[in-house]
């Protein structure tokens, strides 16, 4: 086991290094940074004293070391557009994206686990196929349409929920729809997949014929297995959710990491830009590590894999 | 080694898009269309992609305006079913008094364009790597591995809007820039397929005449995990054609006045209290198109692998 986690400790810190290089020269490479910089109409003496300044006329190696070093240290400069430093910028914004994410992990997991349990329990019943439609469904609605229909439903009709900002609880209720019932469907998938195999299993049907009840069988008996292979993909999900802020927290300008992620995109905030990809990245590095160590944990077959 | 490189989240890729390898033999070309047929769902998903690859081809007849054509004395006209709709404009025209059915038509366009383009590069690239991790092993198979899990840490969307925003947005930049994120489930799936012919008897066949191993990539192998090629590249359409969407929603993808159906949501979001058709129309051809490839991908897996169906 110990040697499990270190090999995929270092895996990890050497993807975290790789992420941190092409976050780097993605942007580098992009375009003439110096350019941007200097903004629209922008002499070309003011372009190189901006290339100047800010030491982009050094070898990209040179630059990204010390980019990188200084990012070590803490230091992850001054934002071009809010004049701050980047570091207390992400971190006041962090919170926000991080509620969201979790929030709506919860809302999908809480429609897929039941609809899950139901559509494997009555397989092949109009549930089951109803349950699969809607998430065919689900997963063809692009999550931007959805919740301008959310907001057409919510805010503009019932005026129950405020369309935009960030603040109250209510600011959360629409965001996390939006961004959690995309989640929904591989979760239902996986839970229908997980309790059609669990519920025909020997341990299973020894319960069952032991006359438990069917209610202790469900949960205690299989449930607990099928959900097994969930941990691993809600680590993902939850990836895969803080990525979808960007779109989600832009649509109803809730103030978390995606906002600024498209604030500084749309402004061309290149130190902001470098930090915010540089931090869902390894976010999405660490979740994957801990639901990788979490399952050679539960099945210690993985561990020798 | 390279087991350990394997993320889980590689495990629930392959599943969701892997057909057994066994199906692959057994389906002789009569044995898929006989089964084909019996899936309505796939039947129902491919008679809707066929309507919308008329729309797009026929659009330039089927059209009866010009889609750029602004006309200042028409904003915002509602469609026909509209009391105030009328039969010169059947669905409308938007704020700037161009035809929303012109639009559309020339939309669908775009989304199917982006949607081929982006499947064909990352396809390319993504089932090379597949096919060489998986037939060659070793520091092959550990270096796509490694070159996988990075791409996956980075979220796409993000990736692709800064990329698109610093570039300068355009629709050919948008397309590369997809194709060339977008290879990860190629190949992952790849990999994994060719893992599992790869010492199969026609293979071994193959090596022990002397067959150079270009050919035994691309003449026996391919052709036996082009199923599961198939089934990811009609997910990853649909994927790519939602991100542009998204992309062009948020302002940073195909630019105006080109009518992408994102960005017709994205012009269209300030008027929808009063004019709902301005999105929905958009927004519900985006998602029946989405909902059709889905509906053949999933068909087609289940077709491709009568035995994993759950």
């Amino acid at each position: 086991m110990a040697r499990f986690v270190v090999t995929r400790l270092a895996l990890a810190l050497a993807v975290a290094l790789a992420v941190s290089i092409i976050a780097f020269l993605l942007l580098r490479l992009s375009g003439d940074v110096a350019t941007a910089l200097a903004g629209e109409g922008a002499q070309q003496a003011d372009i190189e004293a901006v290339r100047k300044i800010y030491g982009l006329d050094r070898p990209v190696i040179v630059q990204y070391g010390e980019w990188l070093w200084r990012v070590m240290s803490g230091d992850f400069g001054t934002s071009l557009y809010f004049k701050t430093d980047v570091a207390s910028l992400v971190l006041s914004k962090l919170p926000t994206t991080l509620v969201l994410g979790l929030s709506s992990l919860v809302f999908s997991l809480l429609i897929a686990i039941p609809l899950g349990i139901i559509a494997a329990l009555y397989r092949n019943s109009l549930i089951d196929r109803l349950a699969l439609g809607l998430a065919v469904i689900g997963q063809a609605l692009p999550n931007f349409f959805f919740a301008l229909l959310l907001i057409m439903v919510f805010s503009i009709t019932l005026r129950w929920l405020p369309v935009s900002g960030s603040g109250t609880w209510k600011h959360f209720v629409m965001p996390t729809i939006a961004l959690g019932y995309y989640a929904a469907p591989a979760f239902m998938r996986l839970i229908r997949a997980g309790m059609i195999e669990v519920l025909s299993a020997d341990y299973v049907r020894t319960a069952r014929a032991k006359g438990l009840p069917a209610r202790l069988v469900i949960f205690k008996h299989a449930l607990r297995n099928a959900i097994v292979p969930v941990v691993a993909l809600t680590a993902v999900q939850l990836g895969f959710l803080l990525g979808g802020s960007v779109v989600i927290e832009t649509i109803f300008a809730l103030d978390g990491l995606g906002y600024l992620a498209y604030q500084s995109i749309a402004n061309k905030d290149f130190p902001v830009m470098q930090v915010v990809v540089l931090l869902l990245s390894l976010v999405y590095v660490g979740l994957t590590l801990m639901a990788d160590i979490a399952n050679a944990w539960l099945d210690p077959r993985i561990r020798v894999a | 080694m390279p087991g350990l490189i394997r993320a889980s989240v590689w495990h629930e890729m392959t599943i969701a898009a892997a057909p057994s390898p066994s199906a692959a033999e057994d389906s002789a070309a009569t044995g898929f269309a006989h089964r084909a047929v019996r899936e309505p769902a796939l039947m129902i998903g491919l008679a809707l992609i066929g309507v919308f690859v008329t729309l797009a081809v026929f659009a330039q007849v089927l059209a009866t305006h010009d889609p750029y054509a602004q006309d200042l004395t028409r904003r915002t006209i509602p469609p026909l079913w509209y009391a105030k709709g009328n039969w010169d404009h059947l669905l409308g025209t938007d704020p700037l008094g161009r035809d929303y059915l012109a639009r559309l038509l020339f939309g669908a366009r775009i989304s199917l364009l982006i949607g081929f383009c982006v499947a064909a590069l990352a396809g390319v690239i993504g089932t090379v790597m597949g096919l060489a991790a998986g037939y060659f092993g070793g520091k092959v198979d550990i270096a796509v591995s490694f070159l996988v899990t990075t791409r996956l840490a980075m979220p796409v969307i993000l990736v692709a809007l800064a990329v698109v925003a610093l570039i300068g947005s355009s629709l050919v930049v948008v397309i590369l820039v997809l194709g060339l994120l977008k290879w990860d489930r190629f190949a992952v799936v790849i990999r994994s397929a060719t893992q599992q012919v790869r010492s199969l008897d026609y293979v071994t066949a193959a090596e022990a005449i002397g067959a150079s191993r270009w050919r035994i990539l691309f003449g026996e192998i391919l052709p036996n995990v082009a199923p599961h090629l198939i089934v990811v590249a009609t997910l990853e359409m649909a994927s790519a054609i939602l991100l542009e969407a998204a992309l062009s929603f948020l302002g940073l993808g195909v630019q105006p006045p080109l009518p992408s159906w994102g960005l017709m949501i994205s012009e269209a979001k300030a008027y929808m209290f009063f004019s709902f058709w301005l999105i929905a129309l958009p927004g519900g051809a985006l998602a029946v198109l989405i909902l059709a490839i889905n509906l053949v991908g999933d068909g087609l897996r289940d077709v491709l692998a009568p035995d994993g169906r759950g």
